[in-house]
């Protein structure tokens, strides 16, 4: 019990520590929501101008505007531990390996979040969709998918970041593996999108749940291997 | 010597239910001589599981028992299971094209996951000629291993959803191949394809296993003759016998 207290703390402190790093704006994650827009600008030029196909692809313009910005965060995230040479130091101290993780996963997830839920009201004005009035379920679907992704991001950010090729590598390994999850967000954004007229809404938010699970366990017990070499 | 032995075994069992599969059993009814390249195809599949099964308990157990010989066996599994999906997948587009009329059907579910799992593993490869240090570079791939491993199922099932929450299954449908109502002889020839191929599969695990302890032992050599040019080059540090970690 106390053991765990003593992980939440240490997990937390790390999360903090990132968020107040981002926030300084020493880090780039203003960029990465520029890029991120800009991305879904583009999407715009390539399959416009008819505003009936691209409210019809939004769902899944916005979920790859999010990966595609998820990548650079996460990448972000552990870079500027990197460079400092402080990866070395979080791997040395005293704690449990999994706390660690919890804490850059939890950092990780806050970042997705905010970007996730930036690029909702972007993608409502571009591509004219109203999100008001499904804002619960838009929202649920944004938080589970930025656990998910971090939840794996995270681990594989640990195992790139003092790579050869990682800005390569990073995202060659994560998109196959969030595949379910880019398919699940898509899914249940489309579905309350449209006022979830089959009722499936409910079965892709548990997918998500599912996957989040999974990777947050997976990522759990492998981190400290990475953190270890 | 028994490695040849085996190979050789493995080429005649080929042949012969290759022989078996092309001429001794009737073409399908429907299908024709399309059909055919179910033999191939499904055995094929069903091996690149295995071979990812394979990667991701020795995997497993490098990052339990630390023994670099497991770490050679994952890499055999992952590399023989990419070829074995590449082949799968090959196959199934040489299927599809005469039966569905296209080479890619994206309401199958086996073929998008197919797709996704050669990318995992083309992924792992890579990441494998990243990292020079065999520790870490063994440690990186289980754990690689092991997260592709675990996400297969969830790819799989999501992509069945995805295609079965949107409508229903159409015609052509791969499973159809092998229920019980399909005539015997047609399973028997899969059958006999399945165990010729197992004897191909694990002859190449056994080869490539064998080429990856070689590979290793000859980077071990080349360290030590790095380290001992290094010392040959600076005799100041000749005390030194061994360097620090």
């Amino acid at each position: 019990m106390n053991d765990l207290r003593r992980g939440l703390a240490v997990a937390v402190a790390i999360a903090r520590k990132d968020a107040i790093s981002e926030l300084r704006g020493r880090q780039a994650a203003g960029s990465t929501l520029f890029f991120a827009a800009l991305v879904l600008l583009l999407f715009g030029f390539a399959l416009g101008p008819d505003s009936r196909r691209l409210a019809d692809a939004a769902p899944g313009l916005l979920w790859l505007a999010i990966v595609f910005g998820g990548l650079l965060t996460m990448a972000r995230l552990h870079q500027l531990e990197a460079d400092d040479g402080a990866f070395e130091q979080l791997a040395l101290y005293p704690v449990d390996r999994r706390a660690i993780y919890a804490g850059k996963a939890l950092a990780g997830a806050a970042a997705m979040l905010v970007l996730g839920g930036l690029l909702l009201p972007v993608v409502a004005i571009l591509y004219a969709i109203p999100i008001g009035a499904a804002w619960l379920p838009l929202l649920v679907a944004v938080v589970l998918g930025a656990i998910g992704f971090a939840a794996i991001g995270t681990a594989y950010a640990g195992l790139t970041v003092r790579m050869r090729a990682r800005e390569v590598m990073l995202p060659l390994l994560m998109l196959p593996i969030v595949a379910p999850l880019l398919l699940a967000a898509v899914k249940a954004t489309a579905a309350a999108l449209s006022g979830d007229p089959l009722g499936e809404l409910g079965s892709w938010l548990q997918l998500l749940v599912a996957f989040d699970v999974i990777m947050l366990v997976v990522g759990v017990g492998t981190y400290g291997f990475l953190l270890e070499d | 010597m028994k490695t040849r032995i085996l190979g050789f075994v493995a080429l005649v069992a080929v042949a012969g239910a290759a022989v078996n599969g092309l001429f001794l059993v009737p073409a399908d009814l429907n299908q024709g001589d399309a059909q055919r390249i179910m033999y191939v195809h499904v055995a094929s599949a069903w091996l690149a599981y295995a071979s990812f099964g394979v990667t991701a308990l020795a995997g497993l157990g490098y990052l339990i028992w630390r023994d670099l010989r497991l770490d050679a066996l994952a890499l055999a599994g992952a590399e023989v299971g990419v070829i074995f999906t590449a082949f799968a997948i090959w196959g199934g587009m040489m299927w599809g094209r005469p039966v569905w009329g296209v080479f890619w059907q994206w309401e199958d579910p086996r073929l998008t996951t197919t797709a996704l799992l050669l990318a995992l593993y083309i992924g792992y490869l890579l990441l494998r000629r990243l990292t020079d240090d065999p520790a870490r570079r063994a440690a990186r791939a289980a754990v690689v291993g092991l997260i592709a491993a675990v996400d297969i199922p969830i790819v799989h099932f999501s992509v069945l959803w995805w295609r079965g929450l949107h409508q229903g299954p159409t015609i052509g449908d791969p499973s159809k191949i092998l229920n019980p109502s399909a005539p015997l002889l047609f399973v028997m020839a899969l059958l006999a394809m399945l165990a010729a191929f197992t004897l191909v599969w694990i002859y190449l695990l056994i080869r490539r296993y064998q080429l990856a302890r070689l590979d290793w032992q000859l980077e071990e050599e080349a360290r030590r003759s790095l380290v001992q040019a290094a010392r040959r080059a600076a005799p100041a540090t000749a005390g030194i016998e061994e360097p620090a970690r």
